[in-house]
């Protein structure tokens, strides 16, 4: 059985919390074992690189050297986690002054034997598109959605490389194995202002409102998305008078195409109710409680 | 400025010098094909933009550029950065002004984004990692914004979605110890820390 380490993140075990939920269950169906860092800390976030690069590079060193001592590659499902912790890796890896510098704050020694991953790495190159597709039992065939990266999964490229900086397509692959339709669009890595949603509101609602008229435009019901921090952020701000689509976790449709009976659950944390959507599309039973 | 009568021109670079040491960038590289600002989410929020950000540090205009808005609006997402033909990563210099703006007490023209940023890291350095509830309740309080988002949270407290009471670290000592080895190097190798668990 394949094991990896798992750094939920802060985010995680809050505002996305079903993102921890729906990433949990699916692992669990795909026989792959998540085995939770023992005493993690928080990456920082943008908070840490505003204010001090070492700082910003310590905090998740200190996550590494978990990782390192727990011999296994770790899995990353936030976007923002996983940003902050393959810099923090590709400044260990740049010269030998600069990994003495975090060494010496996060008091480690660095090996590179383990890996910083994030989910739809580990999907799409280690589960593969085909592998999933067969294990499909409610195909999303009537979805049509917009795979939405977001900026802190694909840069800059040479920190995080394992999409394209900016035509990301592996989403996009993975919905079409579940049987969704993943319209193309042109907005799949242009930002949400999430890093700015509580100090600089009416930025983010600007940048929200317009993914989402761009979604609709390309006919999409739905955006799907891998970053709990776009996730919260397109479902606070998004703003006019159309109606708000709905912002589901990629690890939220494996789920649901995967037949996963605790999908039911994650429904109802969302702000803006996908229940309806679903509904619509027959991918979930009209007289369905709650 | 007049010495001797003689036009002195020695360029001042100290500002520019100062942002490279910290960002580890070559500021002097940009030749300004406004590359940066044209896919920039937030240019239009700007009152210079990323282009003129690097142009004015490399015409060393100290006090404008630490007291603007512009060096708090970069939302991070590493577009510039990306793009930069000259590879240049913008978004590391914008934070490199904002350590140079707090590392000589600049009054910030956007003091919400600076509060967050000092509660943020205050809650991990004392709790390990984020308690939205702390961060959010904390940060209306210091800003006066109270009523700002006020229903989207309650809605997410009900959904269990802003846990009220916080997960700690056990390894507190280290993550203190981590912290202060960061921000006061000097401090820390001179035994001034405290010691290890």
């Amino acid at each position: 059985m394949t094991a990896y380490s798992y750094y939920p993140g802060c985010s995680l075990h809050s505002t996305g919390r079903e993102f921890d939920a729906s990433v949990t269950a699916v692992f669990r169906a795909l026989k792959i074992d998540l085995v939770e860092l023992e005493d993690w800390n928080c990456c920082g976030a943008s908070s840490a690189h505003s204010v001090d690069r070492d700082l910003s590079l310590a905090l998740p060193a200190r996550n590494l050297a978990l990782a390192q001592a727990a011999g296994r590659d770790v899995i990353m499902p936030c976007a923002a986690c996983y940003n902050r912790h393959r810099t923090a890796e590709h400044e260990l890896q740049s010269t030998a002054e600069r990994r003495r510098r975090i060494e010496a704050t996060a008091d480690f020694e660095y090996r590179p034997s383990v890996h910083v991953r994030a989910l739809i790495e580990v999907l799409y190159d280690t589960v593969g598109p085909q592998a999933l597709r067969e294990l499909v039992v409610r195909d999303l065939r009537g979805l049509p959605v917009v795979a939405y990266y977001g900026c802190l999964l694909v840069r800059p490229p040479q920190v995080t490389g394992f999409d394209h900086a900016e035509h990301p397509t592996k989403m996009g692959e993975l919905l079409g194995a579940l049987g969704a339709e993943a319209r193309p669009w042109g907005d799949a890595t242009e930002c949400c202002g999430g890093g700015l949603t509580l100090t600089q509101p009416n930025v983010a609602r600007r940048l929200v409102t317009r993914l989402a008229e761009r979604a609709r435009e390309a006919g999409a019901q739905a955006i799907v998305t891998s970053c709990p921090l776009c996730q919260v952020n397109l479902e606070m701000r998004q703003s006019g008078r159309a109606e708000r689509l709905p912002i589901f976790y990629i690890s939220e449709l494996v789920g649901l195409a995967l037949g996963l009976e605790e999908s039911k659950a994650w429904w109802r944390m969302h702000l803006i109710d996908p229940r309806p959507l679903l509904r619509g599309v027959g991918l979930m039973a009209r007289q369905a409680a709650g | 400025m007049l010495i001797d009568g003689r036009v002195d021109v020695k360029p001042d670079n100290s500002l520019m010098h100062r942002v490279n040491a910290r960002a580890e960038q070559q500021v002097e590289l940009c030749y300004h094909c406004h590359k940066c600002t044209a896919g920039c989410p937030v240019a239009q929020e700007m009152r210079f933009g990323p282009d003129q950000v690097l142009l004015l540090v490399q015409l060393n205009q100290q006090d404008r550029l630490l007291s603007s808005r512009d060096i708090w609006l970069c939302a991070g997402c590493e577009a510039c950065a990306t793009r930069c033909p000259n590879e240049i990563d913008i978004a590391r210099v914008m934070d490199a002004l904002r350590q140079v703006a707090l590392a000589e007490g600049v009054r910030p023209a956007d003091t919400s984004s600076v509060k967050f940023h000092r509660l943020f890291l205050f809650l991990v350095e004392h709790l390990g990692r984020m308690n939205e509830a702390g961060l959010l309740g904390a940060h209306k309080l210091w800003t006066g914004n109270l009523l700002a988002d006020l229903g989207s949270g309650a809605v997410m407290v009900a959904k269990g979605k802003i846990p009220l009471v916080p997960h700690v670290l056990r390894d507190r000592a280290g993550m203190r110890r981590l912290f202060s080895r960061s921000l006061h190097p000097a401090a820390a190798d001179s035994g001034a820390e405290e010691p290890g668990p």
